[in-house]
């Protein structure tokens, strides 16, 4: 397996620009939906945690249930939607980046918020009584928890990170591995695994991982410099 | 516009899990004069402040203001502050936003609150790394910045040692100076004789005597209220 | 980090993926055609030529007709002759064009249990290959290399069942990876087989017979079905794929000095 690893990095460190446009649209695609899954599902998440309505803990079930969500299940279900067959056909949207983000953005917004749910929670008990008698109630409230709680909450994102750009279901459905268009790291890799050429695929799988180990580094950095000021 | 105070409590009980907390409780809490609520642990203390305060819904009775839209002219600093993860500075700004106040004058105003607090060196420090006693001190000045007609204290210097509760007490005086009622528990005595005007003595969810501080000290009038002065240390 | 520099950020990383489309078709063909590496040799001409881009979407034969019924590109390009004149007559595809042809070989491993080493007749070693129980791999998802290898058996009479026929239901590439793990024979096409990197012990063992030639067709998807789809543009690549220009680019095609794929489409 050595030789196979150290075959495929040298293949991968000289091959040319292809590799880098399918690094870049993988980062591209899959920064695009963990951005937008956040500013969607932590309101999403605060909002249910600071909520009491009838029904609450049967959706805080279902939205840590959907985090388990297969991937190729969500490709499935949006290539129906977004097929010319389908009730989102007019759009053209399939086989398109786009369409793999929205892919992506739908597996990764239940984790955003499903842990970003947990956290407001637990901060809730701690800040509930300082902030209500302050005036500041319901979602205004959630809103200033997560602000308060960002540093707790960038874990929650990156996992999403590790979702997005490990899976290759739901983008090779939604997306066709379409050479220069739409093939990503993950599909990449499937392709050429199916082709035999395994040295290759693994050297691109090693690549994957530094990258996805590089971004998380770098997260990491940013809250310690944070922290350092915020406290 | 009309003060929010006298505030009448009418028939008050608070019960939960099962036990009556507070008890069938009248008063009325005038304008004036700085309140002491004493009581063992386990009186009601803290229940009955949040349930003025409005933390708490009472079980059954009522809290009754002499005016409108109080939540903005009471504030509260409890035993344990919480505070943002910010600057001191933009924790105070934080309270002026939400009770709206201009962008233009919320900077100014918790310049000046801070000032009130002698916490001007500190404005910029992030405040969860100021000690105990200076994030009390922030919390008063965020009570400070909505210029209160109530100031509801829960043991605020219960965790501190004597020379921050020097500095709290100070603070506590300027609010009285400048109009805000205190209510205030505690259980040091000569922390109540320092800052009260009257004591509120709970025993056990009623109020088992009522009186001011020149009669209630050094000898109380009921037998309860008597034992309790008895058994905490005096000179604190 | 305030929150505006946060969202200027994160349009940012957005960005390029919103980015306006080029001029382009979708056409779907197989996982052997892509995978044997001819569209990356020859989708470029064709886009000098006429500055449309052709976006191929990779699939098994019975997949990529699928798509083709439901509207999903402009233009098929498998290998099913059948089946293609089939939805000829059903309207889902306005003509049907001869583009190529490749053949079919039968790998297995080199120690060859079964000894149909060198053998022309395929139907006669598949015969061998059965009565010898020998693993075979199949691809079991109505590709077309499926449908030919089932062909094959049925003219031999067979009816491939037992623990020695591998049903991998996968593509091409897979099933080798399978075959060559399992030290099993396999129907595959030149194409896929000149390029597949992991034979492991596997050669060629059957070739030439003419029941392996494996006829390549090319479709317009109906307009009248599906108002969406580009018929000027498919229309242009079919017609540039028959044209002499066209079929030198696919002549032109070799791994290892082969030619893999020959031209035979009818003036």
């Amino acid at each position: 397996m050595i030789d196979a690893f150290a075959s495929g990095l040298l293949q991968v460190v000289t091959l040319d620009l292809r590799l880098w446009e399918i690094v870049g649209l993988s980062l591209a695609v899959s920064l695009s939906a963990v951005v937008l899954a956040t500013l969607l599902g932590l309101p999403l998440g605060a909002a249910i945690a600071v909520g009491r309505f009838r029904g609450r803990q049967g959706v805080i079930v279902l939205l840590n249930a959907l985090m388990g969500l297969p991937p190729v299940v969500v490709g499935l279900f949006i290539y129906l939607l977004l097929s010319r067959a389908g009730p989102l056909g007019e759009l053209g949207l399939l086989f398109t980046p786009q369409a793999m983000v929205f892919a992506q953005t739908v597996l990764v917004l239940p984790i955003i918020a499903a842990l970003a749910r947990q956290a407001v929670e637990d901060a809730w008990r701690e800040y509930e009584e300082q902030l209500r008698s302050l005036g500041v109630d319901g979602l205004r409230g959630a809103l200033t928890i997560l602000w308060d709680i960002r540093f707790s909450l960038l874990t929650a994102v990156l996992a999403g990170l590790g979702r997005a750009s490990a899976e290759v279901g739901a983008v090779m459905i939604v997306g066709g591995n379409i050479d220069g268009v739409t093939r990503v790291m993950t599909t990449a890799i499937a392709l050429e695994t199916s082709k035999g050429d395994l040295p290759l695929a693994l050297g691109l799988g090693f690549v994957l991982i530094a990258v996805v180990i590089a971004l998380n580094a770098a997260a990491h950095l940013v809250k310690q410099a944070a922290e350092r000021r915020y406290g | 516009m009309n003060g929010i105070l006298p505030l009448h409590l009418e028939n008050l009980s608070f019960a939960a899990g099962g036990r009556t907390i507070i008890e069938r409780t009248n008063l009325t809490l005038e304008a004036g004069t700085s309140t002491i609520i004493l009581g063992a642990n386990g009186a009601g203390k803290s229940v009955l402040m949040r349930l003025m305060h409005g933390l708490l819904a009472p079980s059954a009775g009522r809290v009754v203001w002499s005016g409108e839209r109080v939540r903005r002219r009471q504030a509260m600093v409890f035993q344990r502050p919480v505070m943002l993860r910010r600057t001191a500075l933009a924790n105070v700004v934080y309270v002026l936003k939400v009770a709206g106040v201009d962008a233009a004058d919320r900077s100014r105003l918790a310049r000046e609150a801070l000032a009130e607090v002698g916490l001007t060196q500190l404005a910029e420090r992030p405040a969860r790394v100021l000690s105990g006693g200076e994030q009390q001190r922030l919390a008063l000045a965020r009570a400070w910045a909505l210029h209160p007609e109530v100031l509801f204290l829960d043991e605020p210097t219960a965790n501190l040692d004597p020379g921050a509760t020097r500095e709290i007490e100070a603070v506590i005086r300027a609010f009285d100076a400048s109009g805000t009622k205190i209510v205030m528990s505690t259980h040091s005595l000569g922390q109540a004789r320092r800052l009260g005007d009257e004591v509120i003595y709970l025993h056990q969810g009623r109020v088992a005597e009522r009186a001011p501080i020149e009669k209630f000290f050094p000898v109380p009038s009921t037998t309860e209220a008597g034992a309790f002065v008895k058994g905490e240390l005096p000179w604190t | 980090m305030d929150l505006r520099k946060i969202l200027f950020i994160a349009l940012l990383s957005v960005a390029p993926v919103l980015s306006a489309q080029e001029k382009h078709i979708v056409v779907s063909s197989t996982t052997s055609t892509e995978n044997s590496g001819l569209f990356r040799h020859v989708l470029p001409m064709f886009q000098t030529t006429t500055g449309v881009a052709v976006r191929v979407v990779a699939q098994g034969t019975g997949q990529a007709l699928d798509m083709g019924r439901r509207g999903d590109c402009d233009v098929v390009f498998v290998h099913n002759r059948y089946a293609e004149l089939r939805m000829v007559r059903e309207g889902w595809f306005v003509n049907r064009h001869d583009v190529m042809y490749n053949d079919f070989v039968i790998v297995g491993p080199t120690s060859d249990p079964a000894g149909v080493a060198g053998m022309r007749d395929v139907v006669a070693a598949l015969k061998k290959i059965r009565a010898a129980r020998s693993p075979f791999a199949s691809r079991g998802d109505k590709s077309g290399t499926h449908a030919a290898e089932l062909r094959l058996w049925t003219a031999g009479g067979i009816d491939p069942k037992g623990t020695w026929y591998r049903d991998t239901g996968s593509g091409m590439g897979a099933t080798l990876n399978a075959a060559s793990g399992m030290n099993a024979y396999a129907l595959t096409d030149r194409g896929t087989w000149l390029s597949f990197k992991n034979r492991g012990e596997l050669t060629i063992v059957v070739e030439g017979d003419p029941r392996l030639f494996n006829q390549y067709g090319i479709m317009l998807v109906n307009p009248a079905r599906h108002l969406h789809v580009k018929m000027a543009m498919g229309q242009a690549f079919i017609d540039w794929l028959v044209s002499p220009e066209g079929q030198a680019a696919i002549a032109g095609y070799k791994i290892g000095g082969q030619q893999l794929f020959f031209p035979n489409a009818k003036r």
